[in-house]
């Protein structure tokens, strides 16, 4: 009997017992929650849009780009441009050479940054604060400061004069990926203070507890980092793993100075229009002016196909990416 | 029995150190043989004139000079350098406004949640390294936008309000930059994922009594937004700032770099590119210390 007076009670009756308390509250909401939609919706396909621009444009074919008519859904429905970008680009080489450095240099870098931030997070040594000074130094350096005498240096490479005792001559390691793998190994790749800054934070917040309990029952200082603390940080290690490559997929800068032979995605996509013009001349056989609506056409192909791999991971991985910065930066 | 214990102690202590010091070693290692020497040499040859021979390179000591050609010779660096810090400036706080505000609203609960967090997100994979420059100088999306701002001049919304603004005289520099940050939006959007995700993570560690607390003793949203959640997560401010204005120093599109490398490539002038790179690099680093150490001031930590 009670359980029906109350479902009989509407919402206009109950508004009126609160006073008009409850309409004002369902209003705000409401308001509220319309101005939400609003303001995302409008955010999101702000930062969507140009996706979604390039995909509309790789499907069009040339006449399209010219049609005024045209302006978002192609009349000509071709997928072309994407066999032209692949063969400008070399697009099979180009993606496996990516796709091997990408992941042997992340995670070298990931595994060496681990150890590091562990090293920082956990142990207390004397000038401790000052590596880790030289820590942020190396986040704030920008590479250019550092890139010609790096150049110079692995151009003349050599370790305190013994190959050139052996051959005469210093070694020469531009154009290959050792000095790379060779900075990878000390940390200095791409972004890795930024690596070593999370994961120190990271080890930092957890308790102190479950490595001396592995002290006191006789397990060794290596042992323990690799039996108790890695599967522990496992959320961390994914993250940065994911950020590392990400960010080595996309890189130009390390890319141009060291792997100056290998072609790499995001080498081939930027050189991609020049690469354009000399592709049709072989093809037809004379010069001819490639127009820019259409030069730009294929950049906006190429740019799908370089970024296609990366969102797909971000569609499966999307959670990882997230978790563990969300977890890095609240203490400082 | 009391110093044999005190002693084990200062054996495992050294252990430890040892050990950390094992730990940090690849970083070491790393830093001294691929970071130092560079870093110095660079240094120094911003000290030079380097002259580059067939496959050797010498250096010549010239004192202050490469300094004083960056700033009194050369045509652009000095404007080049004062634009790109006080966009730097406007940038970077345009950025964490933004990102401080659009986290509030993420973290409110409604239908997608999930989903537009992932959008906002998107920009940290999308445009990095190769791709900004990309974006940035697109001819064919500058050319649409030239279309689109010459066909509907007047009808922008900004232009408008700019207007309106202008003629009732309320402070327009200060307008100005407003206004161009918002016709900007696009580039702010971009570059403050992983702000967001940071304050994001902030907010949820608020505890949720507080703002009951708050709500019981008369405050209302407002007042609870300064209350309560923008001390809480001010230290983040200063993580967010670090990292805005370091992430805005390095981007590829930024000016002052494309003027180093095309001094350095281009010219083939070693010395004062290195100059102008250190006058930078000095520059950016002291405005960073100085206005972490103001932020770190206004800090407030609940425990």
């Amino acid at each position: 009997m009670i359980n029906v007076d109350i479902q009989k009670d509407t919402f206009w009756d109950r508004n009126r017992k609160s006073g008009g308390y409850l309409l004002r509250k369902k209003a705000t909401a409401i308001a509220v929650s319309i101005c939400r939609f609003i303001l995302l919706f409008g955010l999101c396909f702000l930062i969507l849009q140009p996706i979604l621009n390039k995909i509309s444009v790789s499907l069009m074919t040339e006449e399209d780009l010219f049609d005024p008519v045209v302006i978002s859904i192609p009349l000509h429905f071709t997928l072309k441009n994407y066999e032209i970008a692949a063969d400008v680009m070399t697009y099979k080489t180009s993606f496996i050479n990516s796709l091997v450095i990408s992941l042997t240099t992340s995670i070298i870098q990931i595994a060496m940054c681990t150890l590091v931030g562990y090293g920082f997070a956990r142990f207390r040594f004397p000038l401790k604060k000052l590596w880790f000074a030289f820590v942020m130094l190396i986040i704030v350096i920008p590479p250019q400061v550092i890139s010609t005498s790096l150049f110079l240096r692995f151009r003349f490479f050599d370790i305190f004069g013994i190959f050139k005792l052996i051959r005469g001559e210093p070694l020469n390691l531009r154009g290959s990926i050792i000095p790379y793998y060779m900075m990878c190994f000390g940390c200095m790749g791409l972004k890795d203070g930024l690596y070593i800054y999370m994961i120190r934070q990271f080890f930092r917040n957890i308790p102190m507890d479950m490595e001396e309990a592995a002290y006191v029952d006789g397990c060794g200082m290596f042992k323990t980092f690799v039996k108790i603390m890695l599967p522990e940080a496992t959320p961390i290690i994914t993250s940065c793993f994911l950020f590392s490559f990400v960010w080595q997929w996309t890189d130009g800068f390390y890319a141009s100075m060291f792997l100056g032979g290998k072609r790499l995605v995001s080498t081939s996509i930027s050189t991609v229009v020049d690469s354009l013009g000399v592709y049709i001349q072989r093809l037809t056989g004379e010069k001819v002016a490639v127009s820019i609506a259409y030069s730009n056409c294929i950049l906006s192909t190429g740019t799908l196909m370089v970024v296609g791999p990366l969102i797909v991971l971000y569609l499966f991985a999307q959670r990882k990416f997230v978790e563990s910065i969300a977890s890095s930066g609240i203490k400082m | 029995m009391e110093k044999k214990k005190k002693k084990r102690l200062v054996g495992l202590e050294k252990r430890k150190a040892r050990a950390g010091y094992l730990f940090i070693l690849p970083f070491i290692l790393g830093f001294l043989l691929f970071m130092l020497r560079p870093f110095l040499q660079s240094l120094y040859m911003s000290f030079t004139t380097v002259e580059l021979g067939a496959g050797i390179f010498n250096l010549h000591w010239c004192g202050y000079n490469n300094y004083i050609y960056a700033f009194r010779v050369d045509p652009e660096y000095v404007r080049l350098l004062t634009e790109e810090l006080l966009r730097m400036v406007v940038y970077s706080f345009a950025i964490i406004v933004f990102s401080f505000f659009v986290s509030l609203v993420l973290n409110q609960k409604f239908q997608g949640r999930a989903l537009v967090r992932a959008v906002f997100f998107l920009p940290v994979i999308l445009s990095s390294g190769v791709m900004l420059g990309l974006e940035s100088n697109n001819q064919l999306i500058a050319q649409l936008q030239q279309t689109v701002e010459t066909t509907t001049s007047g009808i922008s919304i900004t232009a408008g309000l700019q207007t309106i603004l202008r003629t009732t005289g309320v402070g327009t520099r200060a307008f100005e930059k407003v206004f161009e940050v918002i016709n900007n939006i696009y580039d702010v959007a971009m570059a403050s994922g992983i702000q967001i995700i940071i304050f994001l993570s902030g907010l949820q560690t608020i505890p949720a009594s507080m703002y009951e607390a708050a709500q019981i003793e008369g405050c209302t949203a407002w007042e609870s937004l300064w209350k309560v959640t923008f001390p809480m997560i001010s230290s983040l401010f200063l993580v967010n700032w670090v990292y805005t204005v370091v992430d805005f120093c390095m981007r590829s599109d930024n000016q002052v770099i494309d003027k180093i490398s095309t001094t350095m490539v281009a010219k083939q002038d070693y010395g004062t590119a290195s100059a102008m790179t250190w006058v930078y690099f000095v520059v950016v680093i002291a405005f960073v210390g100085i206005t972490s150490l103001g932020i770190s001031k206004g800090v407030y930590y609940s425990d």
